[in-house]
């Protein structure tokens, strides 16, 4: 796809090609077998189709839609460094910073990792309608604006790889714990995040972030099959079976994470993907390192001043310093107003009451975040939890 | 002699249903419209929809906050323009970022080229 855009200088164009390319693969390699490199082939064939059509389209049409590209000569050879390169320029175009976010994200699904307009539609809980009319507007914009088809220049690329870093990362937990409905993961979301941040940490491995996402996102998703007990109930990071969690995944994640430590100050996401790496390194809850955790946590909200990432660390405070010590970094946060009616905040304060053994206060609390969230699988969690107060 | 601006405020819905016929006579009455009043004119365009347009606000920090559609004027209103030329978006963007709005931000919008 990604190869073929250069060519047909359009979004939509190049979709046809390719979809006209697998359809071509269908039928010959059934009759002559498939070829030794299938991707490869597929390119080849797309991009011819692509050179036919560009010869045939009307000249006027095509220069109201071009994209801007900085080459204008591309011929059939296809190099290696080209895929990659056209894969980048795929990438900071879909992920560009004046689209909106879910724009970009529901760009990324589509373009980048070949989901259909009806798939995308799903994962966002919208209809297809709206969905198609979306990425329409977008890859109208695209056009339109002259949003570039590159690699942004060195000075900008730090801004704009933060970009992609952050639809990822939305992509991520968006399938980690969907904020609707009654699956707790939608693991279509999960394995596409995992593909694209592995795709940006193999086209530059120079960048310590890249690498730390792919890390965070293994580390938690190594998790996947601990999260869920034997009915399909949430279980917390203290309950899990560490015995189910992913060793492979967990040993990739934890080299992955030293690499970007020692790439100098670490930013947001290195510390995100360094917190993960302390939990996965415990092999119980007990032999948890929170004081080496609330550190992190000190560090990660200089690096990004977040109230969710301010939650957390008081989260963290209650396990390194005792719940009393929790409770009051918790009830410090719950002024601010897009915390207030945060299901997460009630719970945690359930939490540290809990172990308090101030019982009517921990129903409330846990009563009130079962009225916030709208996840189905946390809410059982949470009532089970208030059951097992009485 | 005084120099002002004139915009133009149209329903883009309308804009976008309007059959080939109807979009001619419009067309057509710019052109006179340009032939009536030359001498007075100094420049106009039409502009890509509103949907084309980026925003850009500085955040607390100072750092230009690059955001999806028009300008949402609130407490604000259009105070000037200027009219640059890029190669693409992100040559205006860095442009863009640099004119001083310090009470508000601006908005970039594509201009329509006319064939």
């Amino acid at each position: 796809m990604a190869a073929t855009i250069r060519i047909t200088h359009d979004f939509d164009v190049a979709e046809e090609c390719v979809q006209d390319a697998f359809a071509r693969a269908l039928a010959s390699w059934g009759e002559q077998g498939i070829p030794e490199n299938p991707g490869a082939w597929l390119t080849t064939v797309a991009r011819r189709r692509a050179i036919d059509v560009g010869r045939r389209r009307d000249v006027a049409v095509r220069a109201q839609r071009f994209l801007v590209l900085d080459d204008a000569a591309v011929g059939l050879e296809i190099l290696e460094s080209d895929l990659q390169d056209d894969r980048l320029r795929l990438i900071f175009t879909c992920c560009h910073p004046s689209l909106a976010i879910e724009t970009r994200v529901a760009l990324a699904l589509r373009m980048l990792c070949g989901l259909s307009t009806t798939e995308v539609a799903k994962a966002f809980l919208v209809k297809e309608s709206a969905m198609a009319a979306r990425l329409t507007r977008a890859k109208k914009k695209i056009a339109l604006a002259r949003i570039p088809y590159r690699v942004p220049e060195r000075t900008e690329l730090r801004g704009r790889t933060d970009a992609v870093l952050l639809v990822i990362h939305l992509l991520f937990t968006t399938g980690h714990t969907s904020p609707v409905g009654e699956n707790l993961s939608e693991a279509n979301l999960v394995e596409r995040a995992l593909d694209l941040a592995r795709m940006l940490h193999g086209l530059l491995p120079e960048d310590a972030e890249a690498t730390s996402l792919l890390a965070l996102i293994l580390l938690t998703d190594s998790r996947r099959s601990a999260r869920v007990g034997a009915e399909g109930e949430f279980l917390a990071l203290a309950d899990q079976d560490r015995s189910k969690w992913h060793r492979d995944s967990i040993d990739e994640g934890l080299a992955l994470v030293g690499q970007s430590i020692r790439r100098g100050r670490p930013g947001r996401f290195t510390l995100m993907a360094a917190i993960a790496a302390v939990h996965s390194s415990a092999s119980h809850w007990d032999e948890t390192d929170w004081a080496e955790i609330v550190g992190l946590y000190d560090l990660l909200l200089e690096a990004w001043p977040s109230p969710v990432v301010a939650l957390n660390r008081a989260v963290a405070v209650s396990f390194a310093q005792g719940p009393l010590a929790g409770l009051a970094a918790i009830d410090e946060l719950s002024s601010d107003p897009p915390l207030s009616t945060y299901p997460y905040l009630s719970a945690a304060r359930g939490d540290c009451l809990v172990r308090l053994e101030r019982f009517p206060e921990a129903r409330e609390a846990f009563e009130e975040a079962a009225m916030l969230t709208e996840n189905g699988v946390e809410r059982d969690f949470l009532r089970l939890r208030i059951s097992q107060l009485n | 002699m005084a120099q002002y601006l004139v915009l133009i405020y149209e329903n883009e819905e309308s804009w976008a249903n309007v059959d080939e016929a109807t979009y001619g006579r419009i067309h057509a009455e710019h052109n006179d419209f340009g032939k009536k009043h030359g001498a007075s004119l100094r420049g106009g365009n039409a502009l890509e929809p509103s949907m084309t347009a980026t925003s850009i606000r500085k955040n607390a920090s100072g750092e230009p906050v690059t955001t999806d559609g028009p300008f949402a004027e609130t407490k604000e209103a259009i105070g000037g323009y200027y009219v640059i030329e890029a190669d693409d978006l992100d040559a205006a963007l860095a442009i863009a970022q640099e004119v001083p709005a310090k009470f508000g931000g601006v908005e970039v919008r594509p201009i329509r080229v006319m064939d």
